[in-house]
């Protein structure tokens, strides 16, 4: 497997392995694997390194809403230019182009479910060529990017098997 | 009547496992980190854990034939083509409750009291005992971590007498980690080739070698006829609870053990068998990316194990198989179960003694990497601290 994939693969599970661990786990130079993660950060492949938080200890009232946009493509540009107009706003989250009933999924995140009906609103169903949106509210997460909220049984191994 | 003399006296000779007296211990210690697992951390994925709940919900509740779902013999053929080249007929498997229930099978199909039956030490504790409670002796064959743990042909051609029965070839090696590539098994079949020597392979880690394939004996020319292949789903798709094995073997030696099962357990459970059905046409079907999955991130641990062993002063040859690194510790002038716990009491780190696998396994210690990476890093600069201590 090469350096890249294998630097890839551990970062993503765990972006906080220190390099000299990460050099170890795949039998490469610690200089090695520093420069690849520098080249791998300066031709944009990795993007950004992030947290993922349970909302829910953080007592606070955020609230996570999904919302279907119906839009019109325009001519020359089909739905980019739209979609940058939405995705510009740093209360949007993600924007994807789906296939289906709607055209748009904007994932919307606010300190409130007002700031986020406000939104929708005033900012978003206002843009030129937005024909429809949908509102969604998450109500619980279950599950996001791979990692399960619920707490699981630790280790339900024997401490000794042969 | 003294009940106690009452017990068979093969039964009763039979050593209790060497690493009972260790589990007794680390169980007492509630914080401890244990390396001393062998068993995948993984849980089974869940399209496998799903099936058994379906077949249990479509009323899959009875007995199996002895031999097992035909499915899954057909699924287990197309497998072990597909996977290591090895061609059987369904009707040469036989579905088992766990590789360890194939052991016995083969064993006792075999076994004429005094017929020795040759096994590499160390090797995994079943072995050993399995033959003696088939009133067989079991003959040890040294192996070296300066041969990487291999089986040395000429050292088997020393042992091999006119009462050797079988050799059980268990690569790769719980607790060395050790694998046996295709030239090494070539010049292990020309020894065995003029003998009547049945070989036992037990190919249960056989999804977990790095850099390189695993080879089954079954495939080295005349060697297929004389091979029983046991394996299981154990190690390669996280189902050690589920218990679940197989082997594959000439129709009369099937035959043979499928007498014994029959008669003594009938048949492996059903809703075991279904999962074990999903485990392997998922499996075919995704060309085994789950275990691909599991498998690099074991790759990764083991990489890391060994060059952290060997950085802190424990010379570890490089395992290419399994789940275990098997350090040799005699730099730190102790012997392996001093060495265990004193580790363990000092730094409530747990690793198996070598000697838990048989005396040649003096001087080592088997540390599992069915571990979190969290977990092996704290281990190991435990251990780093403690051998710095002394």
């Amino acid at each position: 497997m090469d350096l890249k994939t294998g630097i890839i693969d551990i970062l993503k599970e765990n972006a906080r392995t220190e390099t000299a661990d990460m050099a170890a786990m795949l039998g490469a130079e610690e200089a090695e694997v520093l420069n690849t993660i520098r080249a791998l950060e300066d031709e944009k492949l990795i993007l950004k390194y992030t947290a993922i938080v349970n909302e829910e200890k953080l007592d606070s009232d955020s609230v996570t809403a999904l919302i279907e946009v119906k839009v019109s493509p325009m001519r020359e540009q089909g739905f980019d230019s739209i979609a940058k107009r939405i995705y510009r706003f740093d209360e949007v989250e993600s924007v994807f182009l789906m296939s289906g009933a709607y055209d748009l999924m904007v994932l919307i995140h606010g300190d409130s479910m007002r700031q986020i009906a406000f939104f929708v609103a005033q900012k978003l169903a206002t843009i030129d060529g937005v024909l429809s949106t949908a509102t969604h509210f998450v109500l619980k997460k279950y599950k996001e990017l791979g990692v399960i909220f619920e707490t699981v049984d630790e280790e339900t191994r024997l401490p000794v098997t042969p | 009547m003294r009940i106690e003399d009452r017990i068979a006296g093969h039964v009763a000779a039979v050593k209790p496992s060497g690493i009972r007296k260790f589990f007794d211990i680390v169980s007492e210690m509630k914080d401890a980190i244990s390396l001393s697992v062998g068993e995948p951390d993984f849980v089974t994925p869940w399209n496998i854990c799903e099936n058994a709940i379906y077949s249990i919900e479509r009323g899959h509740t009875h007995y199996t034939s002895n031999a097992g779902l035909l499915e899954l013999r057909q699924l287990i053929c197309k497998y072990y083509k597909t996977r290591f080249s090895v061609s059987y007929d369904p009707s040469q498997v036989l579905v088992t409750v766990g590789a360890s229930e194939a052991i016995d099978l083969a064993v006792r199909a075999l076994v004429e009291p005094g017929d020795e039956v040759l096994i590499p030490a160390p090797s995994y504790v079943s072995y050993e005992p399995t033959v003696q409670l088939a009133h067989g002796v079991p003959v040890a064959v040294p192996t070296r971590a300066e041969d990487d743990f291999r089986l040395d042909p000429e050292v088997l051609k020393s042992l091999i007498t006119p009462k050797t029965k079988a050799l059980v070839l268990p690569y790769p090696n719980n607790p060395t980690g050790a694998v046996m590539g295709k030239e090494h098994l070539l010049a292990l079949s020309e020894v065995l080739k003029g003998t009547d020597v049945v070989i036992i392979s037990d190919e249960i880690y056989a999804e977990l070698t790095y850099g390189g394939d695993h080879v089954s004996i079954a495939s080295i020319p005349d060697m297929y006829e004389r091979t029983i292949v046991i394996n299981g789903f154990s190690k390669a798709f996280a189902m050690t609870g589920w218990r679940l094995g197989y082997v594959m073997a000439h129709p009369d030696l099937l035959a043979a053990m499928l007498k014994i099962h029959q008669f003594t357990m009938l048949c492996a459970t059903i809703m075991t068998q279904y999962a074990g059905v999903e485990a392997l046409r998922h499996g075919l079907e995704s060309n085994f990316a789950s275990v691909d999955h599991m498998r690099k991130e074991y790759d990764r641990r083991r990489n890391y194990i060994v060059s952290n062993l060997n950085k802190m002063g424990l010379n570890c040859f490089e395992p290419r198989g399994a789940f275990y690194a098997f350090p040799d510790i005699t730099s730190t002038g102790l012997r392996s179960e001093e060495f265990c716990e004193k580790l363990l009491y000092a730094k409530k780190v747990a690793v198996v003694p070598g000697t838990a696998f048989g005396e040649f396994g003096e001087g080592f210690v088997r540390i599992s990497y069915a571990a979190s990476m969290e977990n092996i890093k704290k281990a190991l600069s435990l251990m780093e601290e403690f051998i710095q201590g002394r």
